[in-house]
């Protein structure tokens, strides 16, 4: 495995693992695995293909050349809905945040992937299930409309249940909040390009993830609009072999490109030098 | 099963034998106008006693009783409706109504998530959960608006969009994302009305806009109260209470500052003056049109960007150290 970037010693503290085990088994084909080999894998199983779950900060370690230079770091949620179901919205966010070592479900800042300097906001299923609350939208937000003031291409690695139960309305409101960002940032003629990753569903999908000039899927992600389980329940028929992954997406015309998580990098490195090509050329 | 049904059965009872009496008054030499009054209050107080403090749960069945206006009688009620149909790609969604017609003499473009009023109906409008060519139809006419420049409206009144196979093979996510961001944009004012169900991704699909009203019992949430008792407690029958913990009522999602305006409705609910609350919300509409078209254009794109920039409720930690 690579040294651990500068970026990543300076945030300091990692999560603690959920377990300690030195094992890790796939689930999708029950192969055991030694954890330390799986990281130098990119988490992917050697024996399926299966492509782990991974945290913002291994994705970025992926994904960014060098430096990662976050910023909105320190956005919080309120609780506006002053929720409580079995436990608080507040309790169940403290856990989260222990849990992920993140303060929220979306790491965003600059960085060069590949060579070309972009915004990049990463999301992080561990936290909530990766759902859209106040601080995922604020900082979104706040990346592309940055992103217009640098002239920078925005790329979104999105990894969510969708839109957060626990702040309700506040959360739906997110994907309108969002979309009027990308819609001004699109009227400047900057590239925004998504990347969809295993899952990527509801208030998301249906605002910014599907809203990118390019979108990308990684390869064996569930995306869709509507959970599987709801889709169970509504229409009590049998659902097709693959049905919401990315390979379906692909066939169907809904995304642009299916890519292997080790193909991810240099793929986005081709897209933002072909796009990000006509910006070096403004003057900064 | 509506619990509103069920609980306005004794009024209407009460309403019937009212009327019978009225008939008899008239055509008897009998005078029963001592007797109408005497249950005319007690009408009144029934109804009173039913009404008067709806739990949000009672209020979503409000919003879903077989007899509240639908989209089309709002939209029929402007002059000169005329439909345009489908989405020039896959076919016609029934689910969403489309068109432009005239709203007190000015020209208006309109959509609307329409439900049936029986089963037949229901099945053709499949239940008002629109398909992705219904989103696209509704882009159509959003570019119309724009092109045009006319005033958008939209009625919102939907369980969520479908989700089924088809939809889902379609683009679903694409259909209701591209609404967003040609909304936010869109260079003509538009004035959303939630006059029934506003079920999260498919409703905010056709709602986004410069000004939102909403009618006093409709409800509008993240998810259906349903769907929510059904995440969070493995239990739909948890409804009732996932509706209270939602705050999808008008009054609450007015002091949220998500809705703009309120437009009361009749003691019972709208279904009880149809009439009136339809002119009710038209009168709003054509109030918030005529102040809306007296903007400039970029300022009503900037208003409805910082309309939408402002919502959240996060606060920012240790400050300072995002400058390192």
């Amino acid at each position: 495995m690579a040294p651990t970037p500068n970026w990543l010693r300076r945030r300091g503290a990692r999560p603690e693992a959920a377990s300690d085990a030195l094992w890790d088994i796939c689930p999708h084909c029950n192969e055991r695995l030694y954890k330390k080999d799986l990281a130098e894998l990119l988490w992917v199983c050697p024996k399926c293909g299966h492509n782990f779950r991974i945290s913002a900060l291994d994705r970025i370690s992926l994904l960014a050349d060098g430096d990662f230079r976050e910023v909105a770091e320190d956005l919080m949620t309120g609780d506006p809905l002053q929720w409580t179901d079995r436990v608080s919205y507040v309790t169940k966010t403290a856990g989260d945040r222990t849990k992920s070592g993140l303060m929220e479900a979306i790491l965003t800042g600059f960085c060069a992937i590949d060579g070309v300097a972009v915004g990049l906001g990463v999301m992080d299923f561990a936290f909530r299930g990766g759902t859209m609350g106040s601080v995922v939208g604020e900082k979104v937000t706040l990346l592309i409309e940055e992103c217009g003031r640098r002239r920078l291409p925005a790329v979104v690695v999105c990894a969510s249940g969708g839109a957060r139960m626990e702040e309700g309305m506040v959360a739906l409101m997110q994907m309108a909040k969002t979309s009027a960002a990308v819609a001004r940032f699109a009227e400047l003629g900057l590239p925004f390009i998504t990347v969809l990753t295993d899952p990527t569903t509801g208030g998301v999908s249906a605002s910014y993830g599907f809203q990118a000039d390019v979108i990308i899927a990684e390869s064996g992600a569930a995306i869709g609009f509507a959970g599987r389980r709801v889709i169970d329940q509504t229409i009590r028929q049998k659902l097709p072999d693959g049905f919401q992954s990315s390979e379906f997406l692909l066939e169907h015309g809904q995304v642009d490109m299916v890519v292997r998580r080790a193909d991810l990098k240099p793929t986005l490195g081709r897209v933002l030098r072909f796009f990000a090509a006509r910006l070096a050329a403004v003057p900064a | 099963m509506n619990v509103i049904v069920e609980l306005e059965k004794p009024l209407l009872e009460l309403e019937s034998k009212i009327e019978g009496l009225k008939r008899l008054n008239e055509t008897q030499r009998v005078d029963f106008s001592v007797e109408i009054r005497a249950l005319e209050a007690k009408a009144n107080q029934l109804k009173a006693e039913i009404f008067g403090n709806l739990t949000p749960w009672q209020r979503v069945h409000l919003a879903r009783h077989p007899r509240r206006p639908l989209a089309l009688d709002y939209i029929t009620a402007l002059d000169g409706f005329t439909e345009l149909h489908g989405d020039r790609t896959f076919r016609d969604d029934p689910a969403i109504v489309a068109g432009f017609a005239y709203l007190s003499g000015m020209p208006v473009y309109v959509l609307g998530e329409q439900k049936g009023r029986d089963t037949k109906e229901n099945l053709y409008r499949n239940f008002g959960m629109p398909h992705p060519e219904g989103y696209r139809k509704a882009q159509r006419i959003m570019k119309l608006a724009e092109k045009f420049r006319r005033p958008l409206l939209t009625f919102v009144d939907t369980p969520g969009a479908y989700p089924g196979i088809g939809a889902e093979e379609r683009g679903q996510s694409q259909a209701i994302a591209a609404c967003l961001q040609l909304l936010a944009g869109l260079r003509t004012p538009i004035v959303v009305n939630v006059t029934g169900e506003g079920g999260s991704g498919g409703a905010l699909g056709i709602a986004l806009g410069d000004h939102i009203i909403m009618l006093q019992h409709a409800w509008y949430s993240v998810a259906s109260p349903e769907a929510a008792a059904s995440i969070l407690w493995s239990d739909a029958t948890k409804a009732d209470e996932a509706a209270k913990r939602l705050r999808l009522t008008s009054e609450e999602l007015s002091e949220f500052g998500i809705i703009d305006e309120v437009v009361a409705e009749p003691l019972g609910g709208a279904h009880h003056d149809t009439q009136d609350v339809i002119r009710r919300i038209l009168d709003a509409d054509k109030r918030a049109v005529r102040r809306l078209m007296r903007l400039p254009t970029d300022e009503l794109i900037d208003r409805r960007y910082e309309k939408y920039r402002k919502i959240g409720a996060h606060t920012e930690l240790l400050h300072g150290r995002a400058a390192r």
